[in-house]
């Protein structure tokens, strides 16, 4: 056997394990996925019928799921907006070496690092109906009179709200620490010379710095992104989807659906909605992958 | 010209100025609900919810009640065990397979290796809310539901891919002339790697271990749809689930197992957050 084959047989046989294990539990699971959507699968029943496009028009028709859509939208896109914002004012702050970073780091990085679904406890019990600490400071400050303070998590609007600055929260550290890998790897001569020929903080911020990140911040949107839209942890901690699935998203209504409620054919259906929106952001990533390749 | 160097370096005063008060303002906002586990973990039940009561400060003297329920008479214990043995298991199977797929990617597949490696690590994307059904009734079918292997089955599929795409960059910066020469010296090259080239990625395999085991602890969809009895839950969905009798919220009790299981966690994820990071911004930086 030539040294050649014997290498691509190594190879095969150190790359098939992995293959075939990660085969097994998202390749099949995925097929399952479709299958189960264009099927009538129940819990407790080991039949199929092909039912065609049956289920995804009786999703499209009920008005909690359009309303989860649209809450996946608004949920996706306002906690977005305000984690690179926030991000990139944290980074830029963060950048240098100074006294006390490391300290300051650790703290900043604390809602992503801890497991997510206790930060989301935690926040339940600060947005409480009767015990909220921030209610007691609207109080304290006369900005609510004790007998009307907000109901976070049992009013649509402010519970949408909470479930969007919670979520934005935890992405935040995230964000952050992946555009300040972005800020140091810009070559310090490039601002310090625009610095030395007269451009200010913030032209050197808006014309320098913020088109070199444009990239790096791509890749921080595009993470965000499917961490966003597919999670159901914040959404399922605080509010359970309620008041009345007016925060449901698509992900915690495919879990009420099938995997609480007993219909898998149209939880698997309502669930595929993420398909078209990972596909999106797993196109772009590649065509990054391979500019990245040619440059 | 020393002068205008610091203070490109160090900033000047009013960049400090707005530094600091960016960093404050954002560090007490991002911190805060660990602080308020802390408070309400130590708090008299009457001090909790006395609404006179300031809840900023400790209005009754500090108490160890809420510790010693959490610990004497809920099941806390047990889903501390339960996660570290999950844990571990699922650190196994990733570097079983990880490890040689990654080898083979980076040496033996040419250039199709990084292609591969990038198609691999896309999977990582696929959440698991598209993935749940379909796998409750795999796992029902393996007999699995409602046990711990059920999640141990099914968390490599989240950490494969990204230990496979991180050990990726690392095996990349061995220099090839190491095996080379060892091959030379009468070596195959299973040999080369196992004795070799497995020894000097002890830290790339060490950020594996840590970063498995840190999103095991994090898991929450999978484990809130496998397991449905409290004795064999983890903490990360014990704690927010079963801490709560019927409608009654041991708020106490439920904060101090947040802060005791989130702070390790964080501890040990911080300190090797910067390689992790590396493997996400992919091609983007260099």
């Amino acid at each position: 056997m030539s040294a050649q084959a014997r290498r691509t047989r190594l190879g095969v046989a150190m790359f098939a394990p992995a293959v075939v294990y990660i085969a097994a539990v998202i390749g099949v699971p995925l097929a399952m996925a479709f299958l189960y959507s264009v099927g009538d699968v129940k819990v407790g029943s080991v039949s199929y019928h092909f039912v065609g496009l049956e289920n995804f028009r009786s999703v499209l028709q009920s008005p909690t799921f359009r309303r989860a859509l649209l809450n996946s939208f608004v949920f996706t896109v306002g906690s977005q907006l305000l984690v690179i914002a926030c991000a990139n004012a944290l980074a830029l702050a963060l950048k240098d070496r100074f006294h006390g970073r490391g300290a300051v780091r650790f703290l900043i990085l604390l809602p992503w690092v801890a497991p997510i679904s206790l930060g989301a406890i935690a926040w339940k019990w600060i947005l409480d109906s009767l015990y909220s600490v921030i209610n007691w400071v609207l109080v304290a400050v006369h900005l609510a009179s004790p007998f009307d303070t907000p109901m976070w998590l049992g009013e649509p609007a402010l519970a949408m709200l909470s479930v969007i600055l919670v979520h934005s929260w935890r992405l935040l550290p995230f964000s952050t620490v992946i555009l300040l890998a972005g800020l140091s790897a810009i070559p310090k001569d490039i601002p310090e010379a625009a610095a030395v020929d007269g451009a200010g903080f913030w032209r050197t911020h808006f014309s320098i710095t913020l088109p070199m990140m444009a990239p790096i911040t791509t890749v921080a949107v595009l993470f965000g992104v499917v961490f966003t839209f597919t999670d159901m942890t914040v959404v399922y901690i605080l509010t359970r989807g309620g008041p009345y699935d007016t925060t449901q998203v698509v992900p915690s209504l495919a879990f009420f659906t099938g995997v609480l409620g007993s219909d898998l054919s149209e939880g698997a259906a309502i669930s595929l909605f993420l398909v078209p929106i990972l596909v999106a952001v797993a196109w772009v990533m590649l065509r990054m992958a391979q500019r990245a390749e040619i440059a | 010209m020393t002068e205008t160097v610091s203070s490109v370096r160090h900033g000047r005063w009013p960049t400090r100025l707005g530094r600091w008060a960016v960093l404050g303002t954002f560090a007490a906002l991002l911190a805060f609900p660990f602080y308020w586990m802390g408070i309400t973990a130590f708090k008299r039940t009457g001090d909790l919810y006395n609404l006179k009561n300031n809840p900023f400060l400790f209005n009754e003297p500090p108490t160890l009640d809420h510790l010693r329920l959490l610990f004497g008479q809920t099941l806390f214990v047990r889903w501390f065990w339960n996660t570290t043995f999950a844990g571990t298991v699922v650190v196994m199977i990733t570097l079983v397979l990880a490890v040689p797929a990654a080898y083979a990617l980076t040496r033996l597949a040419g250039r199709w290796g990084e292609r591969v490696g990038i198609g691999i690590f896309l999977t990582y994307l696929v959440p698991p809310t598209l993935l749940f059904i379909p796998l409750s009734r795999l796992v029902a079918a393996l007999g699995l539901q409602d046990s711990l292997w059920s999640i141990i089955v099914v968390y490599p599929s989240f950490t494969v891919p990204f230990s496979i795409w991180l050990l990726m960059g690392f095996f990349k910066s061995i220099p090839r002339e190491l095996e080379d020469a060892a091959m030379v010296d009468g070596l195959t090259r299973w040999q080369a790697f196992l004795r070799l080239v497995i020894p000097i990625s002890v830290s790339g395999i060490l950020t594996v271990v840590i970063f498995t085991f840190t999103l095991v602890t994090q898991e929450f969809v999978y484990a809130l749809t496998f397991i449905s009895t409290a004795e064999h839950q983890t903490v990360g969905v014990g704690v927010p689930i079963y801490l709560v009798r019927g409608d009654v919220y041991y708020w106490g009790s439920l904060m101090a197992a947040c802060l005791i299981a989130s702070l390790p966690i964080a501890a040990v994820y911080d300190l090797f957050l910067d390689r992790f990071i590396a493997g996400f911004t992919m091609g983007a930086v260099k």
